[in-house]
């Protein structure tokens, strides 16, 4: 590789990290806009944290977990305690780790939206330093840390099972169905908001503060998957590079607009008009759906993927609130966990060069099937132990009085209006 | 002297206020209000439909000399009307004095009499 080849790539990434980090504002953004002014704060202090929390342990020790050398028989890479010395690779090694980071801060940050508006802040911390930690890390190891799911030597076990390997690109299960997953559990544990179900278990509408904010924040998130995707390819210089990253731009853009339309058109057939709040996340189901495979599909595959997801996600937040009364207030787990499930599956079905729907048989498919389970078994284990643990030990929820008067002020002592 | 109170919608509420200062009306007050009625809102939050009777319209107050109540009556009236339910209403009351806090008089005078 030539010396402005690696700095073109090098440039690249750093560039990306800064859009994968302005997703950070795009969530925060949405999850305000989608609860309630007294909570405002709250929500946004909880965005502050997990990027915080995640900088500092991802670089301490999560980094060598993910992409250290094999310990405990691939279960974990040897922890890296602050130092970077042991990555290997042709582009510098801190702006990897700044890359990975932002990555890192995405997957923890989903779970705040759906746990909004009742968890303790002092337990969510500890839940943040875990997924930064622990969760995150572990699972990123087997996959992108070069681990025992993406091993694609010939007597490896992916290669003897489905003849494939599993392929994320960039993190619809790895970032986005973890992050679900995590905040479906979480939600669980938490139980409802007040006066979200009556005793009958009727689902009451608890409407946003601001969706002029949420609003914001969904085009920024948009954005930012401009370097979600993109970046992922790592490398910009040369031709085989140029024309992947474009192609991966194109077909991002292609399961959004797809996503939203898909929702639009199906809030609007049920509930007799198209409805804003879940046309946002609509958007951002198309692009969680394509995360996995945008290097793979063809921008025909894109749409498709967006339109499946974006009209999944309606059906999929009706399932989650009014059946099983699990109360999610932004969709984090239809969104993240739902359609980052679905966008892994479909990417085996649609790759055009190994997916089972352009002939490349069942066994890519199979390694998807195969990678997403074991990933999201993980995560929601991870989840039950602990955030049933803090709920047994010391207790998520704040008390009812708080909850009803706003966790800004007996949680934080300020509020965002005054 | 006399206060009209009314309650009018609040997409009605420009044209009845130029159909006011073009009448003898020189100064009215007017708040945003909440009321609670038997008609109800239908709205759909996130796939949750639910209905609201918080009804919102804009109140108008406005104190003048017993001759110009019929006029200013007619005047809104015509202008805020649009046939819907929901038109709102008019209260007309006595009202017993009005004090000048500028120049201290109290009576019809202060208020302001034809042009």
């Amino acid at each position: 590789m030539n010396e402005v080849g690696i700095s073109l790539d090098t440039v690249w990434m750093l560039l990306a990290a800064m859009l994968v980090f302005w997703m950070q504002p795009g969530f925060a953004l949405c999850e305000a806009g989608f609860t309630r002014s007294k909570n405002c704060a709250n929500i946004l202090m909880k965005n502050f944290v997990d990027f915080m929390f995640g900088s500092l342990l991802f670089f301490f020790i999560g980094f060598g977990i993910m992409f250290g050398s094999d310990i405990l028989g691939g279960f974990i890479g040897l922890p890296n305690w602050g130092d970077l010395s042991f990555y290997e690779g042709d582009l510098p090694v801190e702006g990897f780790l700044i890359f990975e980071t932002v990555f890192c801060a995405t997957s923890a940050t989903i779970v705040s939206g759906a746990m909004a508006e009742r968890t303790k802040f002092s337990m969510y911390l500890v839940y943040s330093a875990f997924i930064s930690l622990i969760i995150y890390p572990i699972e990123g190891h087997w996959t992108w840390g070069g681990g025992w799911l993406c091993n694609d030597a010939a007597d490896s076990f992916m290669m003897t099972t489905f003849g494939d390997v599993f392929h994320d690109f960039a993190g619809s299960a790895i970032v986005h169905s973890v992050g679900g997953v995590l905040a479906f559990i979480g939600a669980i544990a938490l139980g409802p908001r007040l006066g979200k179900y009556s005793k009958e278990g009727k689902s009451h509408a608890i409407p946003g503060h601001n969706l002029t904010l949420a609003s914001l924040g969904v085009f920024i998130l948009w954005l930012g998957w401009f370097g979600f995707n993109p970046g992922s390819q790592l490398a910009a210089a040369g031709e085989v590079n140029r024309i992947a990253i474009s192609h991966v731009f194109l077909t991002t853009n292609l399961a959004a607009v797809a996503g939203g339309v898909a929702t639009m058109f199906v809030t609007w057939m049920r509930y007799g008009k198209p409805s804003l709040s879940l046309t946002l996340n609509g958007i951002l189901a198309g692009l969680v759906g394509i995360t996995a495979g945008c290097d793979l599909v063809s921008p025909v595959g894109a749409v498709i993927i967006g339109l499946v997801c974006g009209v999944v996600l309606v059906f999929a937040i009706e399932f989650i609130d009014h059946k099983l009364h699990i109360d999610d207030p932004v969709g984090a787990s239809s969104v993240h966990g739902v359609c980052g499930i679905l966008g892994t599956l479909m990417t085996g079905l649609l790759s055009t060069s190994n997916g089972a729907f352009y002939g490349g048989g069942w066994g890519f498919f199979g390694a998807e099937c195969f990678g997403i389970l074991v990933i999201d078994l993980w995560a929601a284990a991870c989840g039950l132990i602990l955030f049933f643990g803090i709920k047994k030990l010391h207790g998520l929820r704040v008390d009812a009085r708080i909850e009803e008067e706003g966790l800004d002020i007996y949680e934080h002592g300020e509020s965002c209006y005054n | 002297m006399k206060k009209i109170e009314a309650i009018i919608r609040k997409t009605k509420f420009e044209d009845v206020k130029d159909a006011l200062l073009h009448s003898d009306i020189d100064w009215f007050e007017y708040h945003n209000v909440h009321g609670i009625g038997q008609s109800r809102e239908e709205r759909i939050y996130r796939g949750v439909q639910y209905s609201t009777d918080v009804i919102e319209r804009v109140a108008l107050t406005i104190v003048c000399r017993d001759q110009f109540v019929d006029p200013t009556v007619k005047v809104i009236l015509r202008v805020a009307h649009t046939g819907e339910i929901g038109d709102g209403r008019i209260f007309v009351s006595d009202m017993i004095d009005t004090w000048s806090i500028r120049t201290g008089e109290n009576g019809d005078t202060v208020l302001r009499d034809k042009k």
